[in-house]
């Protein structure tokens, strides 16, 4: 009886639809053509440029590696690949070290917890030109805060050079990144640090730790994979970071703090040199698989993730 | 091994007391179980013993040291947590041998205290896996071998058991009871589970809202608990509580609110006229055809024994008889009472008479 409406045979549609793998690349069609669109399109138009010498108003011609080829003997060029490996090298390890600190403090059962929760994530939250500009005006060569505040404490006894100088315009920018990116280490590590069950703690010091030795063997281990997460975000992030030094030095002085990112958008858009712009962003690329690796194998589960149940 | 003493131990979480003067001595070796209804205070004893939450009033002792002050890792004290508590990152053989690791001990040492240990629980092959590749009983007894590697003054568990399903908890509860006749390490053991503690321990202390209610042996609090908390806490199914009155002509006759007549085993003259309720244990019960007429309401076999719901002086009451009882919900059945298993509780303060 139940196999009478077996016997009409079914259209293609209907079959199309009953079909599984049909049925997931129809649903992910939507999404491929978003991706291919507004992902794939203006990466592949950016590579394509690199190869060619398209300037402002100009169309281009396949120049195959020229721009690389002057990339290569261009001293600039190499200054800011120094700077940004300097910047991003610097930068992360002072945001890991005051965000994991950071977020230690805020996992303790301080009054007004949440409140001082909310407070770190200022920075994080105010856009970054407006901080920039804030910046700005702590850096300033004659009315800065920090130069007065110090100059009033007897300490030093005139204005601190602060963008003007290469050493003090790296430092003052680094400063300022990290002061940006410290909240998102900080919350994201929080975070992690609130997965960790207070009774591994209690049985830590039963057992007899310090608390040095409770966050050596316990707290730490626990948390390296989502430090391993965190920190090539913030790897990234301070990679192709970009606003921060557009406001507050364009890149110099003497291009002392021209970063990759800074330097493609100056030869591109001012400069007019589309296929070389286009060519110094493709060169970061190398730099972000990188630390992308990275993270694929920091990311990867260690044994003791794996197997069983809670 | 250390006996502990609690003298007039009290906690408050803000101006919340939640330990309001505790006295318990714990003698050298003994196994010792809180047991109270959760919300009683009897974990927050247990963490206050090891160090975990501050005192707010009296005084802690292990051995003849005062350990108020002292911390967690000073007071020679291995815990087992309700949750295990096992490091994730470390293998079974890691988390055994960690507090000898802190303490700096050699590798040879390590192993020699961690091997027999193991040996004891059953662990040795799994030493190599993480706690994430073992069962839950497994889990639990790498917890053990934690505490055991320590060869601390006192054990303390947490609700170990909890976890566990039935069957386990029945196997765990044995080999933790062997455990502590093996090692004679004195224990305190914090459950919610009443048969827990009467199968286990050598005393008990029921908690019931941050104070003692009774302190014994476990039939002792089964034949003659305190008050209406211990009566009704210890034992399962558990005691019927009946209202009533004594008879004023007749103090070994005592009659329910429905006019109900049960007999009283130990007449007391001087509660003639007050209020009072009449424990009767379920297994109290025997069936006898000249008793007193109860209205089967459920029953249900088991097998060993059958257990019923019936009605007597107008309430429901829990019945269980050793035999079989070939009766059907409606039906009435007399039943004699063992008058040397009832008692008799003052209404108002919920002593015992």
């Amino acid at each position: 009886m139940s196999t009478t409406s077996s016997e009409t045979r079914p259209s293609f549609l209907t079959s199309l639809f009953r079909n599984n793998n049909a049925l997931g690349v129809m649903f992910m069609l939507p999404a491929a053509v978003f991706l291919v669109c507004f992902l794939t399109y203006p990466l592949g138009l950016g590579v394509w440029l690199g190869f060619t010498d398209t300037k402002i108003g100009r169309d281009g011609i396949f120049i195959g590696l020229e721009n690389y080829e002057f990339l290569w003997g261009d001293s600039v060029f190499w200054l800011s690949v120094f700077n940004t490996v300097l910047y991003t090298f610097v930068a992360s390890v002072l945001k890991f070290g005051l965000g994991l600190w950071l977020a230690l403090i805020l996992n303790e059962n301080l009054p007004f917890k949440s409140f001082f929760r909310a407070i770190v994530l200022l920075p994080w939250v105010v856009p970054t030109v407006l901080s920039a500009l804030a910046f700005w005006w702590i850096y300033d060569a004659q009315f800065s805060i920090v130069s007065w505040s110090l100059m009033q404490l007897g300490l030093i006894d005139h204005p601190i050079n602060f963008l003007g100088d290469p050493v003090n315009a790296r430092a003052s920018v680094i400063a300022a990144n990290v002061w940006r990116g410290i909240p998102f280490v900080a919350i994201s590590l929080l975070a992690g640090l609130q997965t960790i069950s207070p009774s591994l703690q209690e049985a830590a010091s039963l057992d007899g730790a310090t608390s040095w030795q409770r966050f050596r063997y316990v707290t730490l281990p626990m948390l390296t994979p989502i430090i391993a997460v965190v920190m090539t975000f913030s790897v990234l992030f301070t990679f192709t970071d970009f606003q921060l030094i557009y406001v507050l030095t364009k890149g110099g002085p003497v291009n002392a703090t021209h970063l990759m990112a800074t330097l493609s958008f100056q030869r591109g858009i001012p400069g007019g040199q589309l296929g070389e712009g286009a060519a110094i962003a493709v060169a970061m690329i190398p730099f972000l698989l990188a630390s992308i690796l990275f993270s694929f194998f920091g990311l990867q589960r260690r044994k003791w993730q794996q197997g069983g149940q809670d | 091994m250390a006996s502990v003493d609690f003298v007039n131990v009290k906690k408050s979480f803000g101006s919340h007391p939640v330990i309001k003067g505790v006295d318990v001595e714990i003698a050298d070796g003994e196994f010792v179980i809180l047991v109270g209804p959760s919300g009683c205070g009897k974990s927050t004893l247990l963490r206050m013993l090891a160090g975990l939450e501050n005192i707010s009033a009296g005084e802690i002792r292990i051995g003849d040291k005062v350990v108020n002050r002292l911390a967690p890792k000073e007071r020679d004290i291995a815990m087992v947590f309700q949750n295990y508590a096992l490091y994730p990152h470390m293998t079974v053989a890691e988390n055994m041998a960690f507090s000898l690791k802190l303490k700096g001990a050699s590798k040879a040492e390590i192993e020699t205290r961690v091997k027999p240990a193991a040996e004891i629980l059953g662990l040795t092959p799994l030493l190599d896996r993480y706690p994430r590749q073992l069962s839950g009983g497994q889990r639990q007894r790498v917890a053990m071998g934690r505490a055991i590697v320590r060869d601390p003054q006192v054990f303390l568990f947490d609700e170990p058991l909890s976890n566990l399903d039935a069957k386990l908890r029945v196997a765990m509860r044995a080999e933790i009871k062997e455990l502590h006749q093996r090692l004679k390490t004195t224990t305190v053991y914090v459950t919610h589970d009443q048969i827990e503690a009467m199968t286990m321990a050598d005393k008990i202390v029921v908690m019931h809202d941050g104070i003692v209610e009774q302190i014994g042996a476990p039939l002792e609090l089964y034949d003659q608990p305190a008050n209406l908390f211990v009566a009704g806490f210890i034992g399962s199914p558990a005691m019927n509580m009946i209202k009533g009155r004594l008879d004023p002509e007749n103090a070994s006759r005592f009659i329910a609110l429905d006019g109900t007549v049960l007999p009283v085993g130990k007449p007391v003259e001087a509660a003639k006229g007050k209020d009072l309720i009449y424990g009767l244990r379920p297994e109290s019960m025997r069936l006898d055809g000249s008793g007193i007429p109860i209205t089967v309401v459920v029953i249900e076999p088991t097998g060993s024994e059958t257990q019923m719901m019936a009605k007597l002086a107008g309430v429901d009451v829990a019945c269980v008889f050793h035999e079989r009882v070939a009766a059907r919900p409606g039906d009435i059945i007399n039943v004699a009472i063992d008058t040397r298993s009832t008692h008799l509780f003052d209404a108002e303060s919920g002593r015992r008479l």
